[in-house]
C-alpha cells in the first residue's frame, strides 16, 4: 500500500472553506440546544429534591428511556446529560457524515475529484482532508461545549468529560463514514449506509435503556451512541469508555485508506443496483412521475413519524408526574395544547408539532417543482405535450397527499403509543388520528404559499417558502409563551385549527383555511403559467 | 413547400441583456437545417422561445403554423426536442425516462423501433440516470425523440457528447428522418456535421440572423481557393476581387470572389497550366469568415 498524501493541507483548507457556512451552523445547532437545556434546568430546578422528583418520573417511564436514555445521577449536569446527551451526539454524527461523504464520494459522482486528481495530488490525500476537517469539527465542537457548560456553572471535569462523550461519536463516525465511502458506488449509497448505522445505532441503545434490568441492556453497548451515556460524565466518569470511540475511530480511518488504495476512482466495492430496463405501467403522466420521485423520501419521513410520534405518544400517561413539581414547564404546556387538563394539553401540542412538521414536509415537496424546474428533466416534459398546469399540478398533489398521510401517520402512531400504555388503544387512535388530521388545513396553507412563492417570485420561491414556514413555526411555537397580541398570534393559520383532543372544533375556520390553501395554490399556477421558464 | 418554422424580428431580454435582437429564421418543411453560431449567439433561448418554454418580447414567431406560447400544449405532440445540456433524475433508469417520454407523447412508436434504437446506440437502459456519462445522457433524450413520430425534431447541440462512433451512427438517424418527410432543425457547434447533414443554413451573431441560404448560395457569395502549378510565372495585379496571392516559382495561390473566377481562370492558362485545383470554401472557412469582423460591420442593416 503506498501512502500518498502531498496536498492534503492545502485540500483541508480548501474544503473547510467551502464549508465555512455550513460547519459553524452545525456546531452552533449542539451548542445552543445543549447550552439552553442545561440553564433552563439550573434554573426551573433549583432543588436537589425537585430535581430528584424529575429523575424519579424519567428513570420509570420507559418511553423516555427509549427517547433519552438512561439518568446518571440527580445533578443539573446528569440532567441535562440525560435530557440532551443522545440528541446532541446523533447531531454531531450527522455532521460529521455529511462532512466526510461531501469531501470524498461526492466530489468524486460530480467530476470534482478528478480535477483534484490530476494535480499534484496524492492519492490518499482527498480522504485525508476530509478526516481532517471532521475531526476539527468535532475538537471545536467539544472545546466550545466544555467552555459553554463552564460557563453555566456545571462541574468542569463534568463538562469536560460530557463534551467529549459526544465529540468523540463525531470521531467514531468519522471513520465509520470513511469506510462508508469507500464502499458505496455513490454519495448518496455512502450517506445512506452511515446514516443506517446511525439509526441501528440509536435503535439498539434505545432497547438497551428502556428493557429494564431484566431485558438486554447490554445492547447499550454494542454501537458508539449508547458510549456517550455509559461514560455517565456528570457521576464519576468513566475516561476508559473514550477508548471505545477512538479505537473505532482509528480502525475506520485505518481500513478506510486501505480500501482506497486498491479501488478505482468512481468505483465502489459494494455494486451499484441496475434498475428496470422499461417503465413500469404506471409511469404515465406528470403526476405519476411526481409520485415516482417523491415516495422513496416520503416513505422516509412516515418511518420517522411513526417511531417519534409512538414514543411521544407513550410518553403522555406519565406526563403528569414528570411536571408535577415544575408548574412552569406545566403552563407552557398548558398554553401550546391550549387548555389546562394535562395529559390532553400535551397531546394538543404534540398534534402542533405533527402539523409544523407535515407543514416542512409539504414546503419541501412543493419545492421540488423549482428543483425540476432549474434541474432535471422539466423541460423533457413540457416540451412534450404536458401542459404547465398539468405538470405543477401533479407535484402539487403528491406534495398534499404526503402532508395528510404524515399526519395520519402521526395520529394514529400517537393513539396506538398512548393506548397501549393508558388502555384503550381503538378510541384513542381513532381521536387522535383525528385531532392530527385536524392541523391538515393549516399544513396546507403553508405549503400553497411556498407553491405561490414558486409561480410570482421564480428566483426567491425557495427562500420565500422556507422563511414562511419558519415565521409560522416561531409564531406558533413561541407566541403563546411569548404572550404576543393576538393578531400577531393569527398571523399563524394554526391559530385557526382546534386544539384537540380537548379543544373546540371550528367547522367554518376549517373551511376558509382550505380555501385559503386552494386560492394561494392557483395564484401560484396562474403565475407559473405566465411567465418564462428558468434555465 | 410550407414553413415549418417561421420567425421573424425575434426579440428577447433577460434583465438588460439582450439575447436576441431580431432574429429571423425559415425552416422549410422536409428539410435538415443547420442552426449555427458561437456560445452566447441565442441559439439556445431560439430554440426555448420556439417551444414556448420562453415568451419572446417582440417579433413574430410561428410553428407549424401556430403561436408557441399560446398553443404549446397541443403543437408539442407533433415535435420532438433534445436539449442541449440533457439532465435526467437520477434515480430513474434510461429506460423508464425513454417510456415516461414516449408515454407522455401518447404515441404508438412501438417496441420494435425503441429496441432498435437503443442497440444502435448503444446504450444500457437498466443503468440509473445518476451513473450516466454526458454522453449516455444525451442518448436518452435522443432516442426518446427519434423513437417519437414527431414531424419536426428540435435538436440542440445533439452530439456534444457523443464520440464519433455514435456520431456516425446519428448522421445516419438524421438522413433517415428527412427520407420519411421529416424536419430536423439542428442547433450545432460541429460544422462538419452540419455540412454534411444540412439542406440549409441559418448562422447566427450576437442574436441576429447573419445568412441564411444553402450551402451552394451561401458559397457563392464568398470565395473559392484556388492553386496551380504553372510553367511560366504570371501576373494577378490589378485584378478585382483576387486576395492573399503567393507566388514562388511556378506555384500559386490566392483566394478568389466567385465573380472573378472566370478572369483568373483565363489568366491561368495564357501561363501554361500543369495542375490546377480549385476548392469552394468549407462551411468553417464561411463561419470564420462571418465572426472575423467587428459585429457591428455585418449585423447592423
Amino acid at each position: 500500500m503506498r501512502w500518498s498524501l502531498a496536498g492534503t493541507g492545502t485540500l483541508a483548507r480548501f474544503a473547510l472553506r467551502r464549508d465555512r457556512v455550513m460547519l459553524p451552523a452545525w456546531i452552533y445547532l449542539v451548542l445552543i440546544g445543549v447550552s439552553e437545556t442545561a440553564y433552563v434546568f439550573s434554573r426551573l430546578y433549583r432543588t436537589p429534591s425537585s430535581r430528584a422528583g424529575l429523575a424519579a418520573s424519567g428513570a420509570g417511564n420507559p418511553a423516555l428511556l427509549f427517547l433519552y436514555g438512561r439518568l446518571g445521577g440527580t445533578s443539573v449536569g446528569a440532567l441535562t446529560a440525560w435530557r440532551y446527551g443522545v440528541w446532541a451526539a446523533l447531531f454531531a454524527v450527522l455532521m460529521t457524515i455529511f462532512i466526510v461523504v461531501r469531501h470524498t464520494r461526492a466530489d468524486e459522482e460530480a467530476g470534482r475529484r478528478e480535477l483534484i486528481g490530476s494535480a499534484r495530488v496524492g492519492r490518499q490525500a482527498p480522504l485525508a482532508a476530509a478526516a481532517v476537517v471532521a475531526v476539527t469539527a468535532n475538537l471545536a465542537l467539544t472545546a466550545l461545549l466544555t467552555l459553554a457548560l463552564v460557563v453555566i456553572g456545571l462541574p468542569a471535569a463534568g463538562s469536560a468529560a460530557f463534551a467529549l462523550a459526544i465529540g468523540s461519536c463525531g470521531l467514531a463516525f468519522t471513520g465509520i463514514s470513511a469506510v462508508a465511502a469507500q464502499l458505496a458506488a455513490g454519495a448518496r449509497g455512502a450517506r445512506g449506509l452511515a446514516i443506517g448505522l446511525l439509526g441501528l445505532s440509536f435503535l439498539l441503545r434505545a432497547i438497551g435503556d428502556s428493557a429494564g434490568a431484566a431485558g438486554p441492556a447490554w445492547l447499550t453497548w454494542a454501537l458508539p451512541l449508547g458510549w456517550t451515556e455509559l461514560l455517565r460524565p456528570f457521576g464519576g466518569p468513566r475516561w476508559w469508555v473514550l477508548a471505545l470511540p477512538l479505537g473505532l475511530c482509528g480502525l475506520g480511518l485505518w481500513a478506510a485508506f486501505a480500501l482506497s488504495g486498491r479501488r478505482d476512482l468512481g468505483a465502489g466495492l459494494l455494486p451499484g443496483r441496475p434498475g428496470r430496463a422499461s417503465a413500469s405501467a404506471l409511469l404515465r403522466g406528470p403526476l405519476a412521475l411526481a409520485w415516482r420521485l417523491e415516495w422513496p423520501g416520503l416513505t422516509g419521513w412516515a418511518a420517522g413519524f411513526l417511531s417519534i410520534f409512538a414514543v411521544c405518544g407513550a410518553a403522555a400517561p406519565g406526563i403528569g408526574s414528570l411536571f408535577g413539581t415544575s408548574g412552569a414547564l406545566r403552563g407552557e404546556f398548558a398554553r401550546l395544547g391550549g387548555q389546562s387538563a394535562v395529559v390532553n394539553a400535551y397531546l394538543a401540542a404534540l398534534m402542533l408539532l405533527a402539523g409544523l412538521v407535515a407543514a416542512g414536509y409539504g414546503v419541501s415537496a412543493v419545492l421540488r417543482l423549482s428543483a425540476e424546474e432549474t434541474g432535471p428533466g422539466a423541460d423533457l416534459i413540457l416540451a412534450g405535450p404536458v401542459g404547465r398546469v398539468r405538470w405543477a399540478l401533479g407535484h402539487l398533489l403528491v406534495a398534499a397527499l404526503g402532508v395528510a398521510s404524515l399526519l395520519a401517520v402521526a395520529g394514529i402512531a400517537a393513539g396506538l403509543g398512548y393506548g397501549l400504555r393508558a388502555g384503550g388503544t381503538g378510541p384513542e387512535t381513532v381521536r387522535l388520528l383525528g385531532a392530527a388530521l385536524a392541523q391538515l388545513p393549516a399544513a396546507l396553507v403553508i405549503a400553497a404559499v411556498a407553491a405561490a412563492a414558486f409561480g410570482l417570485l421564480p428566483d426567491a420561491g425557495t427562500a420565500a417558502g422556507w422563511t414562511a414556514l419558519g415565521f409560522v413555526t416561531a409564531v406558533s411555537l413561541l407566541g403563546p409563551s411569548l404572550r404576543l397580541p393576538r393578531w400577531a398570534q393569527d398571523a399563524s393559520p394554526f391559530a385557526f385549527t382546534p386544539r384537540l383532543p380537548g379543544g373546540a372544533v371550528s367547522g367554518f375556520a376549517l373551511a376558509w383555511l382550505l380555501a385559503l390553501a386552494a386560492g394561494l395554490a392557483a395564484a401560484g399556477l396562474a403565475a407559473f403559467r405566465g411567465r418564462d421558464l428558468r434555465p | 413547400m410550407t414553413n415549418v418554422i417561421e420567425a421573424t424580428g425575434l426579440r428577447k431580454r433577460f434583465g438588460k441583456e439582450p439575447a436576441l435582437d431580431g432574429l429571423d429564421l425559415i425552416v422549410r418543411q422536409g428539410e435538415v437545417h443547420a442552426f449555427l453560431g458561437p456560445n452566447g449567439a441565442g441559439k439556445t433561448t431560439t430554440i426555448r422561445i420556439l417551444l414556448g418554454l420562453l415568451r419572446a418580447d417582440g417579433g413574430d414567431v410561428a410553428l407549424l403554423g401556430r403561436d408557441p406560447w399560446r398553443d404549446g400544449t397541443s403543437l408539442h405532440a407533433r415535435i420532438a426536442y433534445v436539449p442541449g445540456d440533457v439532465t435526467l433524475w437520477p434515480a430513474l433508469t434510461g429506460g423508464e425516462i425513454i417510456d415516461l417520454l414516449a408515454r407522455l407523447r401518447g404515441d404508438g412508436s412501438g417496441p420494435r423501433r425503441r429496441r432498435e434504437l437503443i442497440e444502435a446506440f448503444d446504450l444500457d437502459p437498466a443503468k440509473k440516470a445518476r451513473a450516466y456519462s454526458k454522453g449516455n445522457r444525451q442518448k436518452v433524450a435522443l432516442i426518446a425523440a427519434l423513437a417519437s413520430d414527431a414531424e419536426l425534431l428540435l435538436l440542440d447541440e445533439p452530439t456534444s457528447g457523443l464520440d464519433p462512433l455514435m456520431e456516425a451512427v446519428f448522421r445516419q438517424r438524421v438522413e433517415a428522418e428527412r427520407r420519411d418527410g421529416r424536419s430536423v432543425l439542428l442547433s450545432s457547434h460541429v460544422l462538419a456535421e452540419a455540412e454534411a447533414l444540412a439542406d440549409r443554413v441559418t448562422i447566427i451573431r450576437a442574436g441576429r440572423t447573419v445568412e441564411t441560404g444553402t450551402l451552394a448560395e451561401l458559397r457563392h457569395l464568398t470565395r473559392s481557393t484556388v492553386s496551380a502549378q504553372l510553367d511560366r510565372p504570371v501576373s494577378l495585379d490589378g485584378l478585382p476581387g483576387v486576395h492573399d496571392v503567393t507566388l514562388s516559382g511556378g506555384s500559386l495561390r490566392c483566394a478568389v470572389d466567385s465573380a472573378a473566377l472566370n478572369e483568373v481562370l483565363r489568366r491561368l492558362t495564357t501561363a501554361g497550366v500543369r495542375s490546377l485545383t480549385c476548392r469552394p470554401p468549407t462551411l468553417e472557412e464561411l463561419f470564420l469568415r462571418q465572426y472575423a469582423g467587428p459585429p457591428a460591420a455585418t449585423v447592423r442593416t
